[in-house]
């Protein structure tokens, strides 16, 4: 897995590469702590080169988008998500949980 | 049938996914389907290295594929603790976002998208996983 890391005015995008999984996720969820730690609530998730996502990535992404909308602070999106990615977010009832867009650029230009 | 053993430890995960994209695929399943078997054997392998060793590398995992007809089996052998899968209560889909519990998901994969899952705690002792995938007819 790779993270590339870009910051807006507005948000900061997080492109994830790669597998996410029980090696890996603990790498995703350190990044986007560091971000929210530094006041950073409004985050983009770009999945367009996701490749797997397991549950252990699933509990990062939701416990993230618990801390980033407490408050009405700020909120986690996500972009560009493959169709198997989509069909695992759907089974595990995560899409009314997160904003979708099509790409990055409508993405960031949500908040 | 093709057998491969793994270290019990998280990053043989990518390698196990490897393996099973090469089987499922070779099988005749299409990419979805790939995704589907790739996913319910990564979530068995996090849970025996998670809850059946304990942690990592206190044991292999042994992932055998075998094509039968119409089906693809993959059964999963470790020496670890008997894992109990009724005592993982299945996730509440119609929860909001705070009451929305983060456990229970990969099981819930697991049941989801094969055709078929059984546990097993064999006569030597550690766990047997044997899920089932249905291979479709071609048209």
């Amino acid at each position: 897995m790779e993270i590339t890391t870009t910051t807006y005015k507005h948000c900061d995008l997080f492109k994830v590469k790669g597998r996410v999984d029980s090696s890996t996720a603990p790498q995703l969820s350190e990044a986007l702590t560091a971000a929210v730690e530094h006041g950073h609530h409004k985050i983009v998730l770009d999945f367009s080169e996701l490749e797997f996502i397991s549950s252990a990535g699933l509990r990062v992404m939701i416990s993230t988008q618990k801390i980033c909308k407490r408050y009405n602070r700020g909120e986690v999106v996500l972009a560009s998500i493959p169709p198997n990615i989509y069909s695992a977010l759907d089974l595990a009832g995560f899409t009314s949980f997160f904003k979708i867009f099509n790409n990055d650029v409508s993405a960031v230009g949500s908040f | 049938m093709t057998t491969v053993i793994f270290p019990g430890r998280y990053d043989s995960l990518a390698k196990i996914g490897d393996f099973i994209r090469r089987s499922a695929a070779e099988a005749g399943l299409d990419n979805l389907a790939v995704y589907t078997v790739e996913t319910a054997v990564d979530e068995a392998c996090s849970n025996i290295i998670e809850h059946a060793y304990g942690g990592e590398n206190r044991g292999d995992i042994e992932c055998t594929c075998n094509q039968s007809q119409d089906k693809l089996i993959i059964i999963l052998r470790d020496k670890g603790q008997p894992f109990d899968p009724a005592s993982i209560p299945e996730p509440d889909l119609t929860a909001s976002l705070e009451e929305r519990e983060d456990h229970g998901l990969g099981l819930y994969f697991m049941r989801k998208w094969m055709d078929e899952v059984h546990f097993e705690a064999p006569a030597g002792g550690g766990n047997l996983i044997m899920m089932v995938k249905r291979i479709p007819e071609k048209e």
